[in-house]
C-alpha cells in the first residue's frame, strides 16, 4: 500500500486485477493478434475484449475505441490526424487556453504546415464559456478541442454544452478526458463529441495502453503508417498486455467509481476546509466548494457566467504565497508525500504554468502552486500528514524568503521593476 | 536529481537571514522568473566579516545562495569579487543543466552586495566634513580646534 501518494495525475498503481491480466502475455501467450496461426489467437481475443470493456466504461461501442500507447498519443492522433484528413474542407482548429501540451504543441507543428489555431480564453476557475467558444469558430474550422477536466485546477468543463456548440457550427468536437476518466462517469453517447481522449492510467491500468474514441464515421490519417491495425488508423503490433490490463482495469473502475470518487472528494474537501486554519496565506485555484472558506483572491475577476462550477473529486490546487513550489515538493518529499506543481523551476521547461497563467493568476504567485491528486487508496492518513507537514514547511520557506520579509515590512512582495527580464540584476539598493 | 550536496545545503541552508544596518545589501532576479535572492554583507577592515541572505527559488536556488555566502565569509571583498556563479556549482558538486541558468545567481547576488557597499564607502568619502573656516578634516565638532581656539564662534 502507497502512502502519502498525491500524485495520480503522474502516475497511478496499477489494479491487481490488471497485473493479473497482463501476465499470460509476458509469458506464453507472446504471440501476434494479427497472426493466422495458434499463436494469434489468445492475444487476438484479449485485445477484443479489453476493446469491449474500455468501449462500455464510456459507453461507446468497441468499434470506436482506437488502441495507442499514451493519451498524448491519442490527442496527438485527434489533432493532427483529424486536421489532415480534413484539410479539403478548412485549416483552422479552436482548442482552449488551458489544454494539455499534447493538444498545444501538435496546433503549433500544424500551423508550421499551413493550419491556423485560434485558443479560446478561459475565466478566473479555468471555465471555458460556449459564447468565448462560438466566437472562436470560424467557417473555415475544422476541430474544436476542449478538454473534460483539467489536472492543475480540476476544473469540468460543460462538455455537453460545448459540443452542442461545435456542433452547430458543424464542426466536430475533440475532448481530452485524462483527468476526468477514473473520477467521474463518462457518457460519451450523452456528452454528444467525436472523439475523445483516455489512457489506462486514469482508470489504474499500465502505462504503455490509451484509447482514442472515434464516433463511427469519423476519419483521421494515422500518424503512424505501415500497417493495417486498429482499422488503419494505428499501424505497429498491439502492446497485448498493456491492453488487456486496460481492459481489465476499465471493467473494475467501471463497477467501483462512484464508491472510489465519494471518497476522493470527501478527502480534498478536508484539505479545502482544514487546511485554511492551519497555515495562512493559502489560495485555492480552480472552482473550489462555496463551503470551503475560500477568500476570493483579489486577482479573480469572479465571473462565473452562469455554468454550475464544478472540480474533479480528489483534487486539490493550491498558491502557497511567498513559496516556491519545487522547495516545497522537496521538503514535501523529504516527509513521504508525494505532490505536484505548476512552478518553473518544477516544471523541465522552466516556464510556469500556462494554465494558472490563462486563469489570469499573476505569474509570481504562479510559482507558488501546489498540486495534490488523490486516488482510491488515498485514506485520512495521508490528509493528515499533508496537514500536518505543509504549514511547517510552508513557515519554514517563508522565513528564507525575501517575499515574505517584503511582505511583512508592508512592501508589495510582487513589485517588479520596469523593464526588467529575468535574471538581470535590479536597480542599486540604497 | 540533485547532488547529495545541493540536497544538504537545502534542507540546512548557512547563513540565512537579514543583517541589520548591513553594509551593503544586493538583489537579483524577481519572483516572476521563479527566483529571487537578497544578500547582505558586513564588512569590517575589508573583510567580509558576514554574510546573510534570503532567497525565493527552488532546491537549487536555495543551495547556491548558502554555499556563496559560505564561500565568501571571512574573504576579503577583492577575493569575494573573483567568486564566480560557475564556482559556486562546482563547489556544489554540479548542478542540472537546466538549472545552471536560472538559479545560479549567488555570486551575482554577492557581488551586487558588495558593490553597494563599495558605492557607499565612495559618498561617505565624498561627504566628509570639513572646517567651514580653514577647511581642516572634522571628527564630530562643527568647527576645528584652532578655529575654536581663535574665538570664530
Amino acid at each position: 500500500m502507497v502512502s502519502g501518494y498525491f500524485d495520480h495525475a503522474a502516475a497511478a498503481p496499477l489494479l491487481p486485477e490488471a497485473r493479473e491480466a497482463m501476465m499470460p502475455f509476458l509469458g506464453d501467450e507472446f504471440g501476434n493478434p494479427s497472426s493466422l496461426h495458434r499463436f494469434g489467437t489468445k492475444p487476438r481475443e484479449a485485445v477484443e475484449a479489453a476493446r469491449s470493456s474500455v468501449a462500455a466504461l464510456v459507453n461507446s461501442r468497441p468499434d470506436d475505441i482506437v488502441f495507442n500507447a499514451s493519451a498524448s498519443e491519442s490527442n496527438n492522433l485527434a489533432i493532427k490526424g483529424f486536421a489532415q484528413a480534413h484539410r479539403d474542407k478548412g485549416i483552422h482548429l479552436v482548442a482552449s487556453a488551458v489544454e494539455h501540451v499534447s493538444v498545444l504543441e501538435p496546433l503549433k507543428s500544424l500551423s508550421v504546415l499551413g493550419f491556423d489555431f485560434t485558443l479560446v480564453p478561459v475565466d478566473a476557475d479555468g471555465v471555458v464559456h460556449p459564447d468565448k467558444l462560438a466566437a472562436a469558430i470560424k467557417t473555415e474550422t475544422v476541430l474544436v478541442s476542449v478538454m473534460h477536466a483539467n489536472y492543475e485546477v480540476g476544473t469540468i468543463q460543460n462538455i455537453k454544452e460545448l459540443a452542442a456548440v461545435a456542433h452547430r457550427y458543424r464542426v466536430p468536437f475533440h475532448s481530452d478526458g485524462t483527468a476526468a476518466v477514473g473520477r467521474i462517469p463518462v457518457d460519451l453517447a450523452e456528452l454528444g463529441v467525436d472523439a475523445y481522449t483516455f489512457p489506462a492510467m486514469s482508470v489504474y491500468g499500465p502505462k504503455g495502453a490509451a484509447a482514442l474514441y472515434l464516433k463511427r464515421g469519423t476519419r483521421v490519417q494515422s500518424l503512424v503508417e505501415g500497417g493495417f491495425q486498429e482499422k488503419n488508423r494505428r499501424a505497429g503490433t498491439e502492446d497485448v498486455a498493456a491492453i488487456a490490463g486496460f481492459g481489465a482495469a476499465a471493467a473494475v473502475t467501471k463497477t467501483r467509481l462512484p464508491e472510489w470518487s465519494a471518497g476522493m472528494a470527501r478527502l480534498a474537501q478536508r484539505i479545502f476546509t482544514e487546511l485554511p486554519k492551519k497555515l495562512d496565506h493559502v489560495i485555492f485555484t480552480g472552482p473550489v466548494p462555496r463551503d470551503s472558506g475560500r477568500v476570493q483572491p483579489p486577482f479573480s475577476p469572479a465571473e462565473s457566467g452562469g455554468s454550475p462550477l464544478a472540480r474533479i473529486p480528489g483534487h486539490v490546487s493550491v498558491i502557497v504565497e511567498f513559496v516556491e513550489g519545487e522547495a516545497m515538493l522537496l521538503f514535501l518529499d523529504d516527509e513521504g508525500i508525494a505532490a505536484a506543481s505548476g512552478s518553473s523551476c518544477s516544471a523541465k521547461t522552466l516556464k510556469a504554468s500556462h494554465v494558472l497563467l490563462a486563469m489570469g493568476l499573476p505569474h509570481a504567485r504562479a510559482q507558488s502552486s501546489l498540486v495534490l491528486t488523490m486516488g482510491k487508496d488515498s485514506t485520512d492518513a495521508d490528509v493528515d500528514r499533508f496537514l500536518e507537514k505543509l504549514p511547517p514547511i510552508a513557515q519554514r520557506l517563508r522565513q528564507i524568503s525575501p517575499l515574505y520579509a517584503k511582505f511583512r515590512k508592508g512592501e508589495d512582495p510582487y513589485a517588479v521593476k520596469r523593464g526588467e527580464a529575468c535574471g538581470e540584476p535590479e536597480a542599486e539598493h540604497e | 536529481m540533485y547532488s547529495e550536496k545541493v540536497m544538504e545545503h537545502f534542507r540546512n541552508p548557512r547563513n540565512v537571514g537579514e543583517i541589520e544596518n548591513a553594509d551593503g545589501v544586493g538583489e537579483v532576479g524577481n519572483p516572476i522568473c521563479g527566483d529571487m535572492m537578497t544578500f547582505y554583507v558586513r564588512v569590517e577592515n575589508g573583510i567580509l566579516t558576514d554574510v546573510k541572505f534570503k532567497t525565493f527559488g527552488c532546491g537549487a536556488a536555495i543551495a547556491v545562495s548558502s554555499m556563496a555566502s559560505e564561500l565568501a565569509k571571512g574573504k576579503t571583498v577583492a577575493e569575494a569579487m573573483k567568486i564566480t556563479n560557475a564556482d559556486v556549482a562546482k563547489e556544489l558538486g554540479g548542478l542540472p543543466p537546466n538549472k545552471l541558468h536560472c538559479s545560479n545567481l549567488g555570486a551575482d547576488a554577492l557581488h551586487k552586495a558588495i558593490e553597494n557597499y563599495l558605492a557607499r564607502q565612495r559618498r561617505t568619502e565624498k561627504k566628509e566634513c570639513h572646517c567651514p573656516y580653514c577647511g581642516a578634516p572634522l571628527e564630530g565638532s562643527a568647527i576645528c580646534a584652532p578655529c575654536q581656539a581663535r574665538g570664530r564662534k
